[in-house]
């Protein structure tokens, strides 16, 4: 067990894969002797050198087009888009080329390719620096999307993400870059299958999904509620396509009561879905109806206001108690 | 601010220019904004300062071959068309008038070759051995590929303009890595043959930006890829001259590599250019784009009408550059090819066109079972969840039948 940040943990495990796997590059913007904007690929392309840490032009259809291209032959690319407002340049790629090229090619081809986007609020910066679009590509088939909320996942998941024949994507959570945890960086066994959602605090009286950078926030809300009596729940859903609904089920029918919670805007969010999907499968469980927190439906504001925007520990105990009401 | 205030750290901008148009004009002994042609719409072989050369490998069975190769393209490309008129395509898009430049550069590619190409390049298929039967299933709407990129590398089309041209930059990439990788591991002048990338894309897909993305990162990482832009005049219904206000071969030179503007109704001097532009790149010289002018004598595709946006008295003058004819002239006044083979030729057009027809007849609905199985490589719930509702769902219409018919 070693304690480390999560930007750090990301570093070991990119490190541990450019050095286990001789296929496998990343590519990005700033990535090289910078280390990237937020120091995650720091000091790689000293070791590995700049054919396996590539400073690429800043064009990110291109970055997201070659990367497809290097898949095609053979190799592990694993692209960084350095802020998420920025990866709509590279949408295109992503959406009508990346996703499908595996079906479209009825099987023949594979493109496992893996991009890296930094997203998210609470940083306090200026426009497009602060976006949670994970749900435009959650809706696209062909795509997988995780992401690690604690040092030991973001350690793994990429990891397992670049040995994923699938395209996926991994959203980091920048406003917890620097969050420390322990990483259990020796046993293999210790790494949960990416896609699997984990039960990060157990509760009976209700269920609060979350991912990425609200799992502290939900472990607080939780905390809070418990002075109150209130056994919560938290889910941490590590990967937001799939999305484990098993899991959540599970919870569900024990708890009785769901609060699905995301910064990305409530509307036509992941949220939605999981309100949908577990109406479906659980109804007969559910005490109230699920309880949806989310940003507001307007472009992130800015970065003096982000506090009003962004979904904190009185929006959930709010939503509970609304839940609770039923 | 003049531009004795700029920084003068990276390079001299005359001295650029110079080294490119030097560089340029050594690989084409003329200007690069003339036009490379060897065969004249007259039948007659001209010379070349650099491409005669290529044109000595030439013999006279791989001329009466590239005949043959853009006769069959242009049989099968009239079959096509008339499949989609009854009904049978979805939708068609002909190549008549392109023969020479898919046929002359898709010659020129060797098999180690990736080719990435647009969605016209069905004379490139040919000289790829793609079956052209597989390729007529995306138009019939029973597979959005159709046959394995692996086994030809020849790959899928694509129909997102330009979407193709950073992938084949990325593909090579990967191939200067495998080369690297090889050297590293003491693999002495490597068993494997050298290989370079070759991707299509059309006038009009030129303005889009993957086209300005994929050419920096080519020139950045001295990529061995060629880019072959088709210049057929019409994008659809707009005009060549709302896509650029210069040759696009002198796009190039921005980029910082060599572009040459060939004659793209002239098979010679297409399989000359690109052959240079091919060794050019496997060589580790990178990038070149090859502008191939030519003309789409009919529609963009069988959706459109020529007729409202174009003159016919245009289309007439770009017949009398036709591809084959000239060939035709050059290889009768050789004597390279007699009466007995242009029939030979007529022929087997007739007997490919017969073998799509009955293919294309053949050529059924997939089961969407497929599409399931190749939404992910990886198990995944979302799509296990759907298909076992799927399953039940048709069972229950088909009394019991496991589905019979479902999907259809």
């Amino acid at each position: 067990m070693t304690t480390m940040t999560i930007a750090k943990a990301i570093n070991e495990g990119l490190r541990a894969t450019l050095s286990h796997n001789p296929k496998s590059l990343l590519m990005g913007e700033d990535i090289g002797p910078l280390g990237g904007v937020y120091r995650v690929t720091d000091g790689l392309i000293g070791e590995f050198g700049p054919d396996r840490v590539v400073d690429t032009p800043l064009a990110e259809s291109g970055i997201i087009g070659t990367a497809i291209g290097l898949a095609l032959r053979g190799y592990l690319p694993v692209a960084e888009i350095q802020f998420d407002g920025f990866v709509f340049p590279g949408f295109n790629q992503i959406t009508t080329q990346l996703a499908k090229m595996h079906s479209r090619s009825n099987g023949n081809l594979t493109v496992p390719v893996v991009i890296r986007i930094p997203y998210g609020g609470g940083i306090g910066s200026i426009e497009h620096h602060s976006e949670s679009p994970e749900a435009l590509f959650a809706h696209t088939p062909g795509l997988r999307i995780i992401t690690p909320s604690n040092p030991h996942d973001a350690y793994w998941m990429i990891q397992q993400a670049v040995n994923c024949q699938d395209p996926v994507i991994v959203f980091e959570p920048k406003r917890r870059y620097w969050l420390k945890g322990e990483v259990d960086t020796e046993s293999a066994g210790s790494a949960e299958d990416p896609f699997k959602a984990n039960v990060v605090r157990e509760g009976t009286d209700a269920t609060v999904v979350v991912y990425g950078p609200l799992v502290p926030v939900a472990l607080a809300a939780a905390n809070a509620a418990a002075e109150d009596g209130r056994s919560i729940e938290v889910i941490d859903l590590r990967s937001i396509s799939p999305i484990d609904f098993d899991a959540i089920e599970a919870s569900v029918k024990k708890t009785g009561r769901l609060v699905v919670a995301h910064e990305a805007p409530t509307f036509g969010g992941i949220g939605g879905e999981i309100a949908a999907r577990i109406s479906e499968r659980a109804f007969l469980s559910l005490e109230a109806p699920v309880i949806r927190v989310g940003g507001f439906h307007m472009p992130y504001p800015v970065a003096k206001i982000e506090e009003d925007y962004l979904p904190d520990i009185d929006r959930i105990l709010e939503a509970l108690d609304r839940t609770f009401a039923y | 601010m003049g531009a004795t205030h700029l920084p003068s750290t990276e390079f001299d901008g005359t001295e650029l220019d110079d080294q490119l148009e030097a560089q340029a004009e050594a690989a084409l002994g003329v200007p690069p904004t003339e036009m490379v042609q060897l065969l004249g719409p007259d039948g007659t072989l001209g010379t070349h300062s650099v491409f005669s050369e290529y044109v000595e490998r030439l013999d006279a069975e791989k001329l009466r071959g590239f005949y043959a190769d853009m006769a069959a393209i242009r049989r099968f490309d009239q079959e096509a068309t008339a499949l989609q008129r009854q009904g049978q395509l979805a939708l068609w898009v002909p190549l008549t008038g392109q023969e020479a430049a898919q046929i002359g550069s898709g010659r020129a590619s060797q098999p180690q070759d990736y080719i990435f190409p647009t969605y016209r390049e069905h004379g490139v298929a040919l000289t790829r051995n793609v079956d052209l039967a597989e390729l007529l299933k995306q138009f019939r709407g029973v597979s959005n590929g159709g046959w394995n990129p692996k086994d030809t590398n020849f790959h899928l089309y694509t129909l997102v303009l330009a979407a193709q041209t950073p992938h084949a930059v990325g593909y090579a990439m990967g191939i200067q890595r495998d080369q690297r990788l090889a050297e590293a591991q003491g693999v002495e002048g490597s068993a494997e043959p050298k290989a370079a990338v070759m991707v299509y894309f059309g006038d009009g897909a030129s303005s889009e930006g993957d086209v300005h993305e994929s050419m920096v990162f080519a020139s950045s990482y001295n990529a061995p890829v060629v880019f072959f832009c088709q210049n057929n005049h019409w994008a659809i219904s707009v005009p060549t001259a709302v896509q650029t206000r210069i040759p696009l071969s002198n796009r190039a030179k921005g980029y910082g590599f060599p572009g040459i503007r060939v004659d793209g109704n002239d098979v010679i001097a297409v399989h000359a250019v690109t052959e240079w532009a091919l060794e050019h790149a496997r060589q580790g010289n990178g990038p070149v784009l090859i502008e191939a002018f030519t003309y789409r004598v009919g529609a963009h595709t069988t959706a459109d009408d020529p007729t409202k946006y174009r003159e016919s008295s245009e289309e007439a003058l770009w017949r009398e550059k036709d591809p084959l004819d000239r060939l035709e002239k050059y290889l009768r006044a050789e004597g390279m090819a007699d009466e007995a083979f242009f029939a030979k030729v007529a022929a087997e057009g007739d007997e490919l066109a017969a073998y799509i027809r009955k293919s294309t007849y053949a050529s059924d609905a997939p089961d969407i079972r497929t599409a399931f199985a190749n939404t992910y490589v990886e198990a995944h719930p979302l799509v296990a969840e759907e298909l076992a509702w799927f399953e039940e769902y048709s069972a229950g219409f088909a009394g019991g039948d496991e589905g019979e018919g479902a999907g259809r």
